[in-house]
């Protein structure tokens, strides 16, 4: 039978993949649920499986190259099967001159963006007034549509963006022009590919703070109790399943999101939308850049469950081979530099979530208790959080009871 | 003291009565105001009984190269006298229409000639007898007529406007057309068709001269095909009545010249219909030219007096004019709206091949500064066009070469003026050249020829 292999869909989002590597050659054996190849997307390295055995026949898509969502990058069959089209046409050559077109053409890639964005919620705007918003980096949702019945014109977009300059932060310069005026001529330079992870991170981190009005809060915890904990509960349950502080964290975050549902939330088309699951991303740094793979429900498990699968999902992160669950979309995000011996720092809102939480080192630093001095463990956390979505006092009273979880730890296993 | 009206519409033509119809949705006594037939120029004088004319011109066209498609006539007799007659009756049937939806809608028809006496005040008079009725609000809607030019007079029967040219009593051995716009070709094409050697003069260097200049290119080459003489650049200098012919004295770039023929017809444009209406005591503001000014909303600028359709200007469209008594009434009403966009509004000419557009011209795309994408597909390559036996014409598509907005379409050859509508749709929906060639078209069909020049501005083009 003959099986054309396509590139598979790995996120919502997920447009087209690239080719990192065939694991197997034309005329390989291969059975089913074998790995067959590696897929790099925006976000991660995944591998694709032969979903029948037999033959691979061909490969139509050399490695490095790059593909939407649904094309044939082979074929499977059985050895000597004939395989229709194939020996007519050069497939291969044929999916690469494509590819080839494609790059320049911005016109063609944005069609593609703009099937994938047809998937996200629905505003009412015109194709034109998308498309200008998507090159000019307007968020819909911010723009009140004068059209018939709110739907968004070009009109409209023409307005905010007369507007903007007075209101609110310039368009970013395009990278192009952003390098041409960084780079004097008389500086040697080199220019590097970014990675697909990094530009998605560029893209994504620059939307976030032009689109989310930031405000941070900053509280100083108590970890003498939590560490303490810490060490009893992995002396119970031994190397294999040690907690660690980030588990901790997660699991008081996630306590504390129960609590604040305003903050488990989103800004979406000027209104506030409140998620019923609690999932927690964990920022993992790559060398290819930052990835955040979620845990789901982090309020529904224990502290031991969320260490497993952190443990899990973090090692997929570091070795490329997240799956696509990993990406369940997260309603809420916390970084820690802590072991890189930072004390306090801000971190931008991974959009569309509404505030993010950024972890400073656990360590003795001088406090006051009942008017003297003393040493204890502590730990510096900031809230950078949404203000559209959330209010300083609401991210106060946050901390206020994070900390107060932590401080507390016992909270985290009952 | 007369009858009170939530508002008076003075003016019956397309504007004026679907002003009132939908003034009588929302609930609004409405009367209004006709000194002569139901429907106005439009259907009694303009697009619907030519379209009558357009149609017998059409089939007799056909019927000329009917040995094409192996039909033979020894003797095919042609009468143009049942032509005018069909096309009158077109006329009455749908002026007739008009009373009917107006007695449906309960809106009081006056007879007679209306004039603003004051703020509220409409005097109709009709045959010496005066009556006064009131309204809260005004809607002008009184359009336009034939522009005459100064110092010839329109006799009827050597000189004539558009008006004459509906009823002429046989086809004119020569007719003289002056003026190349919507009117002067739709004319030319009739009386081409029925055997009238045509002569077309235009002042401007080209035919349509508000079409894209490759369209107005084309027909020209059509018509002369069709024997026509176009006489574009050309001024018309003087007009002399002879007894049994007219003659016209022409300047071309300095060099005058002389011709003459059975009948000429004056169709150099319109003039607003704005005598005796009382604007000047009301002081409603006109412009140079006495067509009305207004806002969005159609409002003039005395409050409470609305103006709509030919006589406030723009494009003279019995569609424009259908859209902005809707806009004006709306706004009466307190609904947000706003007049239609000129830049969509379709442009239709009857002629063969047809002629319509939505939008900028290439050049005046280039004009505004833009870069521009523009994509050409020839109906030689359209499936559906070699099938009818008639393939010319093209489609052409202006779209910006930014964001890929659909800036303007033109279209030449069959049945343009029905597939313009999906163009009017891209640009109401502010479509890119992308929603309009990934719609799918039906096959065969001429309007895969609009998705076809999408993709030919994309320079993708499948089958040229």
């Amino acid at each position: 039978m003959v099986t054309e292999v396509v590139m598979p869909k790995m996120g919502y989002d997920m447009t087209e993949g690239t080719i990192v590597r065939w694991r197997k050659d034309e005329g390989d054996e291969v059975a089913r649920g074998e790995v067959i190849a590696e897929v790099e997307t925006t976000k991660v390295t995944v591998e694709v499986e032969a979903y029948t055995g037999g033959v691979l026949r061909k490969i139509l898509v050399p490695e490095g190259q790059t593909v939407p969502v649904g094309q044939v990058i082979a074929v499977i069959a059985d050895r000597d099967e004939a395989i229709p089209g194939l020996d007519k046409e050069p497939r291969a050559d044929k999916a690469a001159r494509e590819v080839k077109k494609a790059a320049p053409r911005p016109q063609e890639a944005a069609e593609a963006v703009t099937t994938a964005e047809e998937e996200a919620p629905r505003i009412a705007a015109s194709p034109v007034a998308r498309r200008m918003a998507r090159e000019q980096g307007i968020d819909l949702g911010q723009i009140t549509g004068a059209g018939p019945g709110g739907r968004i014109t070009k009109e409209d977009i023409e307005t905010f963006l007369a507007r903007r300059p007075a209101e609110g932060p310039k368009p970013a310069p395009t990278p192009v022009a952003a390098a041409r005026a960084a780079a004097p001529h008389d500086i040697p330079y080199e220019d590097r590919e970014l990675s697909r992870i990094r530009q998605t991170m560029a893209r994504r981190m620059a939307e976030s703070k032009r689109v989310a009005p930031h405000f941070y809060v900053t509280s100083d915890i108590d970890m003498t109790e939590l560490l303490k904990l810490r060490k009893g509960l992995n002396e119970l349950v031994g190397e294999g399943a040690r907690i660690s502080v980030t588990d901790m964290l997660v699991k008081g975050a996630a306590k504390t999101l129960q609590e604040f549902p305003e903050v488990n939330a989103s800004f979406a088309e000027g209104k506030l939308r409140v998620y019923r699951r609690i999932n927690i991303g964990v920022a993992v740094a790559l060398d290819e850049g930052l990835l955040t793979p979620v845990i789901a429900d982090c309020d529904k498990k224990s502290l031991r469950e969320i260490a497993q699968e952190a443990k899990e999902v973090v090692e997929r992160a570091r070795t490329g081979r997240l799956r696509p669950e990993d990406f369940t979309p997260g309603t809420f995000t916390i970084s820690n530099l802590g072991m890189f011996d930072v004390e306090e720092f801000v971190a931008i809102i991974n959009p569309p979530e509404a505030a993010i939480l950024a972890v400073g080192s656990v360590a003795p630093r001088p406090v006051v208790v009942k008017g003297e001095i003393k040493v204890a463990e502590r730990m510096r956390v900031t809230l950078s959080a949404d203000h559209r979505v959330v209010d300083g006092a609401t991210a106060a009273r946050f901390l206020q009871r994070f900390k107060v979880f932590l401080e507390q730890p016992l909270h985290l296993i009952t | 003291m007369g009858e009170r009206y939530d508002l008076a519409i003075i003016g019956s033509g397309p504007g004026g009565y679907v002003g009132a119809i939908r003034a009588a949705q929302l609930g609004m006594k409405v009367a209004i105001v006709e000194r002569d037939r139901l429907g106005g120029v439009c259907l009694n004088w303009g697009c619907i009984p030519t379209k009558a004319l357009l149609r017998n011109a059409e089939i007799l066209s056909l019927l000329r190269r009917a040995e094409e498609f192996g039909f033979h006539f020894d003797n095919l007799r042609v009468d143009f006298s049942v032509a005018v007659k069909r096309s009158e009756r077109a006329a009455a049937k749908l002026s007739k229409g008009v009373e009917y939806l107006m007695k449906k809608n309960k809106v009081t028809v006056v007879t007679g000639d209306a004039r603003m006496a004051g703020k509220g005040q409409i005097r109709v008079s009709e045959d010496g007898t005066e009556t006064t009725m009131e309204a809260e609000r005004v809607l002008l809607a009184t359009g336009t007529r034939p522009r005459e030019i100064p110092g010839v007079a329109v006799d009827g029967k050597r000189v004539i406007t558009s008006t004459e040219a509906l009823s002429l009593p046989e086809v004119p051995r020569s007719l003289l057309i002056i003026g190349a716009g919507a009117v002067g070709v739709e004319f030319a094409d009739i009386y081409g068709a029925y055997g009238s050697a045509v002569t077309i003069i235009e002042m401007l260097p080209r035919v349509l001269p508000v079409e894209d200049a490759e369209v107005s290119s084309f027909l020209e080459k059509s018509f002369a095909k069709r024997g026509m003489k176009i006489r574009v650049n050309t001024k018309v200098d003087e007009v002399t009545v002879k007894a049994d012919q007219v003659k016209l004295k022409l300047s071309k770039e300095g060099k005058q010249e002389e011709i003459s023929g059975d009948v000429a017809l004056v169709a150099i444009g319109r003039i607003p219909n704005v005598e005796g209406l009382g604007l000047d005591g009301l002081g409603v503001k006109q412009d140079r030219g006495g067509f009305i000014e207004v806002n969005a909303q159609c409002e003039t600028s005395v409050p409470g007096i609305y103006a709509i359709g030919d006589v406030v200007g723009g494009p003279l469209l019995a569609h424009k004019a259908m859209a902005e008594g809707i806009a004006a009434v709306e706004a009466m009403a307190g609904i947000k709206t706003k007049r239609p966009d000129p830049s969509k509004i379709p442009n239709c000419t009857y002629c063969s091949p047809q002629v319509a557009s939505v939008g900028l011209t290439e050049e005046q795309a280039k004009e505004s500064g833009r870069e521009v994408k523009v994509g050409r597909f020839s109906l030689q390559a359209s499936g559906k066009a070699v099938a009818l036996g008639d393939t010319e014409g093209f489609v052409k598509v202006v779209a910006d070469a930014e964001y890929g907005e659909i800036l303007g379409l033109h279209i030449i050859g069959p049945e343009a003026t029905e597939m313009i509508a999906e163009a009017t749709m891209a640009r109401t929906l502010e479509a890119t050249l992308d929603e309009l060639h990934h719609s799918v078209h039906a096959h065969p069909t001429l309007s895969e020829a609009v998705a076809e020049a999408c993709l030919a501005a994309l320079g993708r083009a499948i089958h040229m």
